[in-house]
């Protein structure tokens, strides 16, 4: 039983770690970035979410929708300013900038407002307990993987059958191409940016309600996992990112469930230099030759 | 006749380096120099060390390691492990430091170097945090309140071991092996059809400046009266890191003004880290977009005062 509670815990962790790492792999997909700002956009989101929760004293749909909206003009904002000059640079220049980009946010962020945590309050979402043959089901972590797989939902709809999705598709197959069919390339990079982030600034709401302590530098250490749920999924595939977020999730939980809490963090990367090394497609991911 | 004048050069600037310490030796000797100034001349001594050691692998090889700071707390806490608990001498610390971290580079070399540009960024920044968390977990080393190490690091031994580090390198850099770290930055598919063995040269880069991060983490060590997990994390890879971006990727010179330029700066804003913090990541975003070769390119500082068309030999691109 106790093994069941973990996996439930796994998979809510799990479901944030997806919802971030869906915006890491559209963006690499689509620029061949890896956006290390995206763990502070996410920070973003989630203190966003905390001050409409408190401040405007919303409930959790609103605040939820009020953070997404904040984020993706934050994340378009990033991507206009820093990464566009930047877009026929190298790929190590592109990396530093958005190295420079996470940490001017983070501590820019601690600058203006301080660099104490906050709690969100606990009376957002009902926290009743129910049991299902002897498992004690937390109703909040009903509710949060509800949330993301209804936004993974959105996500697919919008990425298959709109017409901004087809040109995110198009221009992540081929970005040349893609500009002679008449795509205007750039708007479509911004709506990348201004989805994922969206995403991000969700997974910042249900992160705070979970888990209650934010602060300014929560964002590194979930970014930094919400990549490497990417990269095991296969970077720059959509399902890979959620499959990949949920895996390592249920894998931290199990190894904290093993008594072995402390090296939790370790776990994350092993996984990565391990699938790296085996399999740098990913689970999802099929293997490109590199022509000369 | 240009064996002879740049063996000339090299024994110069031997002897003015020699001369530099002697007058700093006499200055702290007389008192001179109150513990405040020393100190950060020891901190200029150790960034220079890590400055190079990480131009050897990002400059000059072409190998974007974001995962330094695994390196040096490698070489802190086994030099640290030396003195206090087999009460070896420093000197014998600070080698066995460095051969760890050499023996850590070559364990994370040997594997990741099969990966490229932003997946081998991210493998080493997995590294540098396994190697914090193994850090925290492990009681021997006295886990996340640290370890108490008595301070050996004295002028001499931070000098001896920067102008070590900075001959090798450099003799590194310009021999046949450098010439084929250089082939690799430059096109590592071009590199390997003309017969380079790129992963071997890519581990060795790993191993030599792993080996001068693990020294300077000796130093690191030995400079405090306590090491933590907490001091290795990836903000110290990122230190490391701006020191050969500001410098310019692929100049040793470059990156030995950044040391001492932003030592300097980070002194005299010990009191506003936030500051420092948002001063260094505008820097970065800044220079990459308008000079993302660095301050100095791959030119060196010596390449200034030799005449036009001389027999030097300017490379034009850059790393990034």
């Amino acid at each position: 039983m106790e093994l069941i509670q973990q996996l439930i815990n796994g998979v809510s962790l799990g479901s944030i770690y997806a919802l971030i790492a869906l915006g890491y792999t559209m963006v690499y997909g689509i620029v061949k970035l890896i956006n290390f700002a995206h763990g502070d956009v996410f920070m973003v989101g989630s203190f966003v979410g905390f001050y409409s929760i408190t401040v405007l004293d919303l409930s959790f749909v609103p605040a939820l929708l009020i953070s997404m909206t904040v984020c993706a003009l934050f994340g378009v904002l990033i991507e206009r300013i820093a990464y566009k000059p930047l877009r026929n640079a190298t790929r190590i220049a592109a990396l530093i900038t958005a190295i420079g980009v996470s940490l001017l946010i983070e501590y820019g962020f601690i600058y203006v407002r301080g660099a104490q945590p906050e709690a969100y309050p606990s009376d957002v979402l009902p926290t009743d307990k129910f049991n299902i043959f002897g498992v004690s089901i937390n109703s909040q972590s009903v509710l949060i993987f509800g949330v993301a797989v209804v936004l993974m939902i959105i996500l697919q709809i919008i990425v298959h059958k709109t017409k901004i999705g087809k040109a995110m598709r198009a221009v992540s197959f081929d970005a040349d191409a893609a500009k002679l069919m008449g795509i205007n390339v750039n708007n479509t990079i911004s709506a990348t940016f201004a989805i994922g982030s969206a995403l991000a600034g969700a997974a910042g709401v249900i992160f705070g309600i979970y888990y209650i302590k934010i602060e300014p530098l929560m964002g590194v250490l979930p970014g930094l996992k919400a990549f490497v749920a990417a990269v095991l999924g296969g970077i720059g595939i959509i399902p890979g990112a959620m499959v990949g977020g949920l895996l390592l999730g249920v894998i931290e939980a199990l190894v904290s469930a093993a008594g072995y809490s402390l090296w939790r963090d370790a776990v994350a990367f092993i996984v990565l230099i391990l699938i790296l090394i085996f399999m740098p497609q990913g689970l999802f991911g099929k293997n490109k030759k590199e022509k000369v | 006749m240009t064996t002879f004048k740049r063996a000339k050069g090299f024994w110069l600037s031997i002897s003015l380096s020699l001369i530099f310490f002697a007058v700093i030796q006499v200055l702290i000797g007389g008192g001179s120099l109150n513990p405040f100034y020393q100190n950060t001349l020891m901190f200029i001594g150790i960034n220079i060390i890590l400055a190079a050691s990480l131009h050897l692998i990002i400059g000059v090889t072409g190998q974007f390691s974001i995962g330094h700071a695994g390196f040096l707390a490698v070489g802190a806490y086994a030099s640290a492990i030396m003195t206090m608990k087999l009460e070896m001498p420093f000197v014998v610390a600070l080698i066995v430091g460095g051969l760890v971290a050499a023996l850590a580079g070559l364990i994370i070399g040997i594997p990741s170097l099969r990966l490229k540009g932003d997946y081998l960024a991210i493998a080493t920044l997995g590294f540098g945090e396994i190697v914090r968390i193994i850090l925290l977990n492990i009681d021997y080393v006295g886990g996340a309140s640290g370890m108490q190490v008595s301070h050996l690091t004295t002028w001499p031994w931070v000098f001896a071991a920067v102008l070590v580090t900075i001959i090798v390198i450099r003799n590194f850099t310009s021999s046949t092996h450098g010439r084929a770290c250089i082939s690799i930055r430059e096109d590592e598919t071009a590199a390997d059809s003309m017969g380079i063995n790129t992963t071997y040269y890519k581990v060795v880069a790993f191993a030599i400046g792993a080996f001068f991060a693990g020294i300077a983490g000796g130093l690191y060590a030995h400079n405090f009266y306590i090491i933590q997990p907490s001091n290795f994390g990836f903000l110290k890879s990122f230190d490391i890191l701006i020191l050969v971006v500001l410098g310019g990727l692929g100049s040793l010179s470059g990156a030995v003004l950044a040391a001492i330029l932003l030592t300097v700066v980070t002194t005299f804003l010990q009191d506003y880290p936030e500051t420092r913090m948002i001063i260094y990541s505008l820097v970065l975003i800044v220079m990459m977009i308008y000079r993302p070769q660095g301050l100095m390119g791959t030119k060196e500082i010596t390449s200034m005062f030799k005449r036009k068309g001389g027999s030097s030999h300017e490379n034009k691109n850059t790393a990034a």
